[in-house]
């Protein structure tokens, strides 16, 4: 078990820095007026995040990731949730069989 | 701790478990990657343990070398996590039932996962901390058991991508997406970000395609909040 120092010290920078993104909403948050506009932006803040994080694989990966998106969401608006990440987890390993 | 309490706790911890099925192998192969740029099984679990962050540990040991690139590892760190910034301030509005002491430790364990289910919770009623701290602790447990075990075996256990866990992440977030479903305008919303988000992926290295994608929904929802009075605030 070895602590190099030029290592500790990269992942002190990187917890350092991570943690000051995580921590600053707390700070933001009360500069933020909630309403008009900015209500309206703040709203839309889940969903922008959540479909851009996962928009590389959903439209650029392939078009088994592509197909398999479009099942996950068709299975999404049906089943509870675990079935449905089921269906696309199963769904991507059979399009990338079939389709690559 | 009191019996809902305990209960909410629970609910956590049972959200996170397809999390976990599918996060865990990627510890075991950030571990893995880890051990073989010459990381020891402790600096391994160290760095997930405190940084906690999958994207950023997987970049910065993409261009890890001896000495570790200090610098360059941090900076990687900063720009894969600003998506944080505007996370945490999406997810401080529902923090009311947090005593305002908890609140920053609270942020440490916000991830992608823990901060979309706080969202998906927020969306039905109060976040409780017992609810987040139970997501929290069991994602940061499974990942930092993860890499160590990974970093122990120091072998590749093969490629977490052939057996879909990869998709696991995506299935996850377009499920909780169909949550935020209110018609016509989140579609343009989602719309906007999807495309900038691609577009940004394809044609700027780096983690900046979240921030564009998250940037042009909530510019669409600004422009189709209309004119209002008080419209002045941001921007």
């Amino acid at each position: 078990m070895t602590l190099d120092p030029a290592t500790l010290v990269a992942i002190a920078g990187m917890a350092l820095v991570t943690y000051l993104n995580r921590v600053s909403g707390l700070f933001l948050v009360r500069f933020v007026r909630l309403e008009g506009r900015t209500k309206a932006a703040l709203d839309a803040l889940p969903p922008a995040i959540l479909m851009a994080v996962i928009a590389p694989m959903v439209l650029t990966e392939g078009p088994a990731e592509t197909a398999a998106s479009a099942i996950t969401l068709a299975a999404a608006l049906r089943l509870p949730l675990l079935a449905a990440v089921v269906v696309g987890v199963v769904s991507v390993v059979a399009l990338r069989h079939v389709i690559g | 701790m009191t019996s809902s309490a305990s209960s909410e706790f629970r609910a956590g911890m049972l959200d996170m478990a397809p999390f976990v099925a599918a996060a865990l192998p990627m510890g075991l192969l950030f571990g893995t990657l880890a051990a073989a740029k010459g990381l020891s099984p402790l600096e391994a679990a160290l760095m997930s343990a405190t940084v906690f962050g999958g994207a950023a540990q997987f970049v910065a040991i993409d261009l890890w070398r001896d000495p570790a690139p200090w610098g360059l590892a941090t900076l990687a760190a900063f720009i894969v996590n600003i998506r944080h910034v505007l996370m945490g301030t999406s997810l401080a509005r529902h923090m009311g039932r947090f005593r305002p002491a908890w609140r920053p430790p609270a942020m440490f364990v916000m991830v992608d996962e823990t901060w979309a289910f706080a969202e998906r919770r927020a969306l039905k009623g109060p976040l409780t901390p017992a609810y987040y701290w139970g997501m929290g602790t069991v994602m940061w447990m499974q990942w930092v058991a993860g890499t160590t075990v990974g970093a122990l075996l120091g072998q590749s256990l093969g490629d977490p991508a052939a057996l879909g866990f990869d998709f696991a992440f995506t299935a996850m977030f377009i499920c909780i997406l169909t949550g935020f479903w209110r018609g016509p305008r989140t579609g343009a919303v989602l719309a906007a970000s999807a495309a900038a988000a691609a577009v940004t992926k394809l044609t700027v290295p780096g983690a900046w395609y979240v921030m564009a994608g998250a940037a042009a929904g909530m510019a669409v929802a600004v422009a189709m909040a209309g004119d209002d009075p008080d419209a002045e605030a941001r921007r």
